[in-house]
């Protein structure tokens, strides 16, 4: 395993003789994986006609009770556990008083003091090495319905589906430097999640948001400069956007000897800038205060480690493991290990390619011919249209010589549609591999035979002529000839 | 039977059961009742037509095994009805008609009782006098412009002028023993977690429990029994093991060791209520009981810290009635003109009153010096009582520190109004059971009741203590209908 590095590349901002260094802390909105609500019995499916997934909790009618959905609570400790965190025996929920129209109760149930979550630490995998960053915190909270002002020139119009989805709000330390950081932590933090089965990370969909806390200051100094926080980001290409923006506004004011306020502002992005949602002055007081329908949460030792039973390998383990037991690189046990799905369909492929098999021919191929496919098709790797098994079917194929890489582009190709059998294919379109010395010496003497003059150059030192030869063979063959075979036997002839 | 009305509740189940009633019977007279005593206003909303439905349906296929067979009830209108308009005796929820049932009324419909109406209150149960009602004062049956007291003071009028039978009323400082208090009544406030708070309109979270009020002890005995329950819909319901309250219900109290706290001999506390407090201790003891005086050290703080955390709660709980989802919207430019037309036209002057109240002790700033010490005060509070009950029983104190008073006479005067709740709202803090019964009256002839307070779900030991004083004090109510005339 690479060693913790601390010469991370450096992401310094320049203006005459200052360089800058950037300080984010992110504060990630995670929806919790749930068939229903934190404190209701409403289901939390994505994408429903509006209002058709409110109970009366969630609309907050008079006398209604928030009731603590006891498996959102599990996944809540199960992240904790998979952020190597601190688990919370005890832990409270807070109201958080605002007015607007898409909070029905006019506050939010969150955790203030007491976190279900307390400090943890997530790997980073940079280029140059492994980065620690701390984890502060992470609490349950709801998430509040969704105002709709563009339907109506006169109206704003409410939809409560997702009032009261619980989110997990997990709150870094100011450890990221740069906007390549924030975005290998995102994906880590995803990663991590769904292989607990968590979060679904879905970005698009929501289901993975975050406020941004940037500052900045002289390179090498020891104290922290003014933040601001950018609300509500919810694409890693915006959050890298919004850093950068925001990073460059905030050197440029100290560079001008202007100070800088800490506010909250708003990513647009259309123009790609940051502006100012609010100042400090005007920032909310949200009489945080216990809930009193809600007794403190308490959890026992015996709930938790009922939780860690079902933990499954995380990415780190994963990652050593198949650096250990399938000798990976480092770089590729990262790339296999990001994903839960792609890690289970390398198993897979290595588990179907039975003894004598070629691991790293299998990773070259996932990584390179079936991440291609999966790009183009736009597809998850859990959606891909060629199974573990015939795809570790096809890389034997390779390994024991039946078909050449090339022609195995061509099977991979057909096997696409349809998830087909390489093996069939081979056979139905007879591409399997010449390695018959004889009938390929004949093939060759014919080329030569033809091309005497090429021959009588080469001879005479005109190297690259060879690559003309392979080239006339395997036409002639049909892509099929075992090019091996053909390099060889062309060396002695010629 | 012309006299239906006057019957106890035990009386009316017995006449059912033996069939000399019908439910329609006493049903209609109920209601007769009701109609005729509309200058009590007793209450905000009737639901005769379907009572009668109710009670004929009930009378085809009567089930006798029910501890309430075809009994009519009218109840407080804090507490959500399903398809009958529930106010709060707010402005706010003039026109809501909630889809749901409270699982106290609940309780009370699986056991055969049936709904007779919703009775007026103060609006979100904060007031001591009824006087804070959008819908208008509340008449003591006791005397003309009289208060109930409050905030259950339709309920406590409703059972003392006989509209119905039995009733209950929730109290959050002294809701339902203030009132049963000023009307002659018995109201019993049960441990924090008894009841349900599960489809009640949310006054303050931690203090709020709802509570039977009745003719006697052996009525109230009876409904506590029907509306406690374990709700999985109400966190903080306390599965706890209830007892069949009217049936063990005893007056043998003998060598039960009862409680005389001094701190709640208060300074102007008229004469006449330190008289009837020193009355009760003879009846205990002649019940056979032991009394031993104690100490609850700091009862002064109690009002103080009740005024910083049920203000606190309430400012919260109220956010949810801003005009967007139900209830009353008025007209406004934007969303926010919106919400300040809507709460300030919708909120009566004493729930804007607590509602800044609560969110001054709340900001930040000022949180540490108000809602937390507060907590910490309700913490010793609780303590006070723990110790003492190494010692006694039961606690016995006065119920309030006056009679009731005229209507209007405190409107203007909150602290002073505030200042009702005194011998109440310790109760409400510590989350332990309380009880007011009729003892006395006083030189107006207005009735004056003492509270007996008991160990946390030790409501089977309070009500014993109170069946047995009853039982000596003997009290009357003098009623003469002077609002029917």
């Amino acid at each position: 395993m690479d060693k913790v590095s601390n010469n991370k590349l450096d992401y310094l901002i320049t203006r005459k003789d200052n360089q800058y260094e950037i300080i984010i802390g992110l504060e990630v909105h995670a929806q919790v994986t749930s068939e229903s609500k934190l404190f209701s019995s409403s289901p939390t499916k994505f994408g429903a006609e509006p209002n058709t997934q409110v109970s009366l909790v969630d609309a907050a009618f008079p006398g209604m009770l928030p009731v603590i959905n006891e498996f959102c609570i599990k996944q809540a400790i199960k992240t904790g556990i998979g952020l190597r965190a601190k688990i919370n025996k005890r832990s409270v929920f807070d109201r958080k008083n605002y007015f607007y129209a898409d909070l029905p109760q006019g506050y939010q149930i969150s955790q203030f003091k007491d976190p279900i979550v307390g400090e943890g630490k997530v790997i980073l995998d940079m280029p140059n090495g492994q980065k620690e960053v701390g984890i502060e915190r992470l609490h349950l909270e709801q998430d509040a319905g969704k105002s709709i002002h563009d339907l109506d020139p006169q109206n704003t119009f409410v939809d409560l589906n997702r009032s009261g989805v619980a989110l997990m709000e997990i709150v870094s330390k100011p450890d990221l430097r740069s906007p390549d950081e924030v975005s290998v932590y995102i994906k880590k933090l995803r990663s991590i999640m769904r292989y607990l089965g968590t979060c679904d990370g879905n970005m698009q969909e929501g289901s993975l948001r975050a406020d941004v806390n940037v500052s900045v200051r002289i390179k090498g100094s020891k104290n922290l400069g003014t933040r601001c926080e950018i609300k509500n980001v919810n694409s890693i290409k915006f959050m890298q956007m919004a850093i950068d923006y925001e990073a460059n506004r905030q050197v440029d004011l100290i560079e001008e000897g202007k100070s800088i306020d800490q506010e909250t502002r708003l990513f647009d992005t259309k123009k790609n800038e940051t502006r100012s949602m609010r100042s400090k002055e005007d920032a909310h007081d949200y009489r945080y205060f216990p809930d009193p329908d809600l007794l403190p949460l308490e959890v026992s030792d015996e709930f938790i480690n009922e939780i860690k039973k079902d933990i499954p390998e995380l990415p780190d383990d994963k990652k050593k493991r198949f650096i250990d037991k399938f000798e990976l690189s480092a770089y590729e046990a990262t790339i296999l290990v990001s994903d839960i799905d792609i890690a289970k369909y390398f198993e897979e492929v290595v588990a179907k390619m039975g003894k004598n098999k070629d691991i790293k021919l299998a990773v070259n191929w996932i990584t390179s011919e079936l991440f291609a496919v999966l790009n183009s098709k736009n597809l998850e790797i859990s959606q891909s249209p060629v199974s573990a098994k015939n795809f570790a079917i096809l890389i034997n194929l390779i390994k024991n010589g039946t078909i050449s890489g090339k022609i195995a582009k061509t099977v991979f190709e057909l096997m696409i549609e349809g998830d087909k059998d390489p093996q069939k294919i081979v056979e139905e379109k007879g591409l399997k591999q010449q390695s018959d010395p004889k009938a390929l010496e004949a093939l060759i003497d014919k080329i030569i035979n033809d091309n005497r003059e090429k021959a009588v150059e080469y001879k005479q030192g005109k190297v690259k002529l060879f690559g003309f030869f392979v080239g006339q063979a395997m036409k002639a063959s049909g892509g099929k000839a075992n090019p091996q075979l053909i390099n060889e036997l062309l060396k002695k002839k010629l | 039977m012309s006299d239906i009305t006057k019957q106890t509740l035990t009386d009316l189940v017995k006449n059912i059961k033996e069939k000399k009633l019908s439910s329609e019977e006493i049903t209609k007279d109920f209601i007769l009742r009701s109609e005729k005593s509309n200058k009590l206003n007793s209450y905000i909303t009737n639901d005769f037509n379907n009572a009668l439905l109710k009670a004929k349906k009930f009378d085809q296929k009567p089930n006798f095994n029910l501890k309430l067979p075809g009994i009519p009830i009218a109840v407080k209108d804090l507490f959500c009805t399903k398809d009958v308009k529930t106010t709060a005796g707010s402005k706010i929820l003039n026109n809501f008609v909630p889809t749901y049932e409270s699982t106290v009324t609940q309780n009370i419909w699986n056991e055969g009782g049936i709904l007779l109406g919703k009775l007026n209150c103060d609006e979100f149960a904060m007031g001591s006098s009824n006087e804070t009602s959008f819908f208008g004062n509340v008449q003591n049956p006791i005397d003309k412009n009289l208060v109930p007291g409050g905030s259950s003071g339709g309920s406590a009028s409703a059972v003392c002028a006989q509209l119905t039978p039995i009733t209950i009323g929730t109290d959050t400082g002294g809701s339902i023993r203030q009132p049963a208090s000023f009307t002659g009544i018995v109201g019993l406030k049960p441990t924090y977690g008894s009841c349900s708070r599960y489809g009640i309109v949310a006054f303050a979270s931690s203090l709020d429990q709802a509570g039977p009020m009745a003719q006697n002890v052996k009525d109230c005995a009876l409904l506590q029994e029907i509306i406690t329950s374990h709700d999985v819909k109400d966190s903080t319901s306390i599965d706890f093991k209830r007892a069949l309250y009217s049936k063990e219900l005893n007056k043998n109290i003998k060598g039960k060791k009862i409680g005389i706290p001094k701190e709640y001999r208060v300074d102007g506390m008229p004469k006449e209520i330190e008289e009837l407090w020193e009355k009760g201790i003879e009846y205990v003891k002649d019940c056979g009981a032991e009394v031993i005086n104690i100490s609850l050290p700091h009862t002064s703080y109690a009002l103080p810290t009740y005024y910083i955390v049920a203000p606190a709660e309430a400012s919260s709980n109220l956010a949810r009635y801003d005009g967007v989802k139900y209830g009353f919207r008025a007209k406004g430019e934007n969303l926010i003109d919106m919400y300040e037309k809507t709460r300030s036209e919708g909120f009566g002057a004493e729930v804007q009153r607590r509602i800044m109240i609560g969110t001054y002790v709340l900001s930040s700033g000022y949180y540490d010096a108000y809602y937390l010490k507060a907590q910490k005060v309700r913490k010793l509070i609780k303590n006070d009582f723990d110790e003492a009950y190494k010692k006694v029983d039961a606690i016995l104190t006065p119920s309030t520190p006056s009679s009731a008073f005229k209507i209007g006479e405190k409107k203007d005067d909150p602290v002073s109004m505030y200042l009702n709740d005194i011998f109440t709202v310790p109760v409400n803090l510590a989350g332990l059971p309380g009880i007011s019964i009729p003892a006395g009256h006083d030189s107006k002839g207005y009735p004056l009741g003492l509270q007996i307070i008991g160990k946390a779900f030790d409501e089977q030991n309070i009500l014993n203590i109170a069946y047995a004083m009853e039982d000596k004090i003997n009290f009357k109510n003098n009623i003469n209908d002077w609002w029917i005339k």
